[in-house]
């Protein structure tokens, strides 16, 4: 029985505004166990980057503000962990990459640099050891003569490289739990496979367990065990990658299902479900897909469903699930 | 590397050129005459226009700058019309007073622009933020004669701690660093406020940028996270605004160098003109325009040095 490594329970983030309350995320929670990988999925805008650097302790604050929740990470609840623990942990036992390698990393310095200043901070390594590990860190993302590499400047490499020195910036401290948020979105098709095989790989290898935002549903479906789909701020259903693509239960999931194009179109665009997210400051009473789905009723509109189980390892937030066979 | 300094060197010939010739024209255009300066005020008439053919002033104007190039391709800078000394000696003399100046006024004003810069945007909007930014537009609007005679006024005559007439000696003796003081003062406000304005709203775009998120990722302190992924970035448009300001100090030395008689380039300059003193006055344009090109060169490379992106081009 594997352990959940991070483990998230009714995490409310909030941005205060003068005009209003924004819930970015409001209720989201996930076992993500040792060793595997978790998908959180969802549409633009519904709080899977709120999510991830909540879990960083990484929001602006203010405006945001985390009203409620755990996010507990080796036994430890990290939103009462002292600024200092958190900064030990950050780049150490939890390593991050981003949506924009293009911008990620530091202009002035070289890869190499900017991998031995994560080293020296956590390993405690410098001088000739830590070129050494640092080369050899590119080296294990794929980074083609890496002995030379890591003196090159981030403006000399090409997107998919530099989402490889984000990677082994991210693994340079072996992390138990790597955030990968959408790695492969800014990325072209043919690059955004090989980023992906890599980040498997050397899962295969480290043992790291894996976060992984995507808006894109083939993406989990190459790459987790485990998923949470996300709509507005909340998790409205998840599982074991299996059970949920072989009978998902939430009428959003079902339309994202359908939404997936397929080879030849845009990927994962999830623009097939009619409507569109309500706003996120309007406070909503029932289930906050009511106003898109096609089977809501009376009760739907006012009161939340709360996550059930519908099966082993499989939970859904639908006052209809279980819904059979016939689809909307 | 060494071909962009080659490149600039090129580059800077014609506007060296240019620089001396309308120098050389803006002087001739100036009231006051040579001959009569040379020959003394009570020599007659006919003594003055012996002179006036001697000295080649009859002639027009573009000949007459052509002998200057002649001699000048030579190192002949000519003799100053008042002190009869060489204008090469006297600008030797002065050369060294005006770099302690610039030296002394660029060597605090600079690093508490860039401190004052940084402090303000990240603390934006809080007090210490509007007092920097208050400090910063007074030395931005406030004319630097203005500046001079209040620090006079307060620490040289109502508080007499620091002299206000002269230099006191070389830099590295006491006398010489006192005399210093409030001309360096003077003339080192005048970068506080471009400095620190600059510095605050490139640090404020630098902080935005992803990778400072990155930074904070790595479990940086936020002290270094600041330092070393905001102000490091941030330094580059900062260098760029100090290349360009250093203009106004060369024109700052000549009001805050005559202000204090202090017998720098820039007081040497004034008085020649004054005392239409040409061969003087050109001399002095040759050391100014120079200076600025040597200035910017030194920009060129710092620049370069600080962003990784333009070196490879
Ligand atoms: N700094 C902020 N201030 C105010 N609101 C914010 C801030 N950051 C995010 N939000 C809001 O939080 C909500 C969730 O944003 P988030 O970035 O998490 O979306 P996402 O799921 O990552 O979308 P995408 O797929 O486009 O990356 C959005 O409505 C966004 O407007
Ligand atoms: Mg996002």
């Amino acid at each position: 029985m594997p352990e959940p490594v991070l483990s998230l329970g009714d995490l409310q983030v909030r941005f205060r505004s003068n005009r209003h309350v924004l819930r970015a995320v409001d209720g989201v929670g996930f076992d993500l166990m040792a060793g595997q990988t978790l998908g959180l999925v969802g549409e633009s805008g519904c709080g899977k980057s709120v999510t991830s650097l909540a879990i960083m302790r990484l929001l602006p604050t203010p405006p945001a503000e985390i009203a409620g929740g755990r996010i507990i990470f080796e036994g430890k609840d990290l939103l009462q962990l002292s600024e200092r623990r958190m900064r030990q942990l950050r780049g150490g036992r939890i390593g991050m990459i981003f949506q924009e390698p293009m911008t990620s990393l530091n202009p002035v310095y070289t890869c190499g640099d900017q991998i031995i200043e994560s080293l020296r901070r956590h390993s405690g390594l410098s001088g000739k050891p830590a070129r050494d590990r640092a080369i050899e860190l590119l080296d294990l993302v794929g980074l083609p003569s890496p002995e030379r590499r890591v003196d090159d400047y981030p403006h000399q490499l090409s997107g998919g490289q530099r989402q490889r020195v984000m990677i082994a910036l991210a693994l340079a401290n072996d992390p138990a739990v790597l955030i990968a948020d959408e790695p492969t979105t800014a990325l072209d098709v043919t690059i955004q496979s090989q980023i992906l095989d890599l980040l498997r790989e050397l899962q295969e290898r480290t043992g790291t367990a894996i976060l992984m935002i995507t808006h894109d549903l083939g993406v989990v479906a190459e790459t987790c065990q485990a998923v949470a789909v996300m709509y507005a701020g909340t998790v409205v259903e998840r599982g074991e990658v299996g059970a949920l693509f072989a009978d998902p239960q939430h009428p959003y999931t079902i339309g994202l299902m359908a939404a997936v194009p397929r080879m030849d179109t845009d990927r994962g665009r999830l623009v097939a479900i009619p409507g569109s997210v309500p706003p996120p400051w309007q406070p909503i009473a029932g289930c906050r897909f009511a106003s898109r789905c096609p089977l809501a009723d009376d009760r739907c509109r006012r009161d939340r469903p709360p996550l059930d189980a519908i099966a082993p390892g499989h939970e859904v937030a639908c006052w209809k699930a279980p819904i059979d066979g016939d689809r909307p | 590397m060494i071909e962009t300094i080659l490149n600039r060197i090129v580059v800077s010939v014609p506007v060296l050129f240019g620089v001396l010739f309308l120098g050389f024209a803006l002087v001739q255009l100036a009231p006051g005459d040579p001959a009569r300066v040379q020959a003394g005020p009570t020599a007659p008439p006919e003594v003055v226009e012996r002179i006036r053919q001697e000295m080649g002033l009859d002639q027009p104007v573009i000949v007459q700058f052509g002998k200057y190039m002649e001699r000048l391709a030579q190192g002949d800078l000519g003799r100053s019309l008042i002190s009869n000394k060489t204008v090469t000696s006297e600008l030797a003399a002065a050369i060294v007073p005006t770099i302690e100046l610039m030296f002394a006024s660029l060597i605090w004003s600079i690093p508490l622009g860039i401190a004052m810069g940084t402090l303000a945007a990240v603390w934006r909007g809080s007090l210490l933020d509007r007092i920097i930014m208050a400090i910063s537009v007074a030395g931005v609007s406030l004319p630097i004669f203005f500046i001079c005679l209040l620090l006079i006024q307060l620490l040289g005559v109502k508080y007499p701690v620091f002299p206000f007439i002269g230099r006191g000696g070389p830099i590295w003796t006491a006398e010489g660093l006192r005399h210093l003081v409030l001309p360096a003062l003077s003339l080192g406000l005048i970068f506080i406020g471009p400095v620190s304005r600059m510095t605050r709203s490139s640090v404020l775009e630098v902080l935005r940028l992803d990778h400072v998120r990155t930074a904070r990722a790595k479990g940086l302190t936020e002290p270094q996270v600041i330092l070393r992924h905001g102000l490091r970035n941030a330094l580059i448009p900062v260098v760029t605004l100090v290349g360009l300001q250093i203009g106004y100090l060369l024109g700052g030395a000549v009001v805050t160098e005559t202000i204090f008689s202090y017998p720098g380039i820039g007081r040497l300059a004034v008085g020649a003109i004054l005392s239409s003193d040409f061969p003087l006055a050109q001399g002095t344009i040759l050391v100014l325009a120079l200076g600025f090109i040597l200035v910017n060169l030194i920009v060129d490379i710092l620049y370069a040095r600080l962003d990784p992106r333009v070196q490879k081009k």
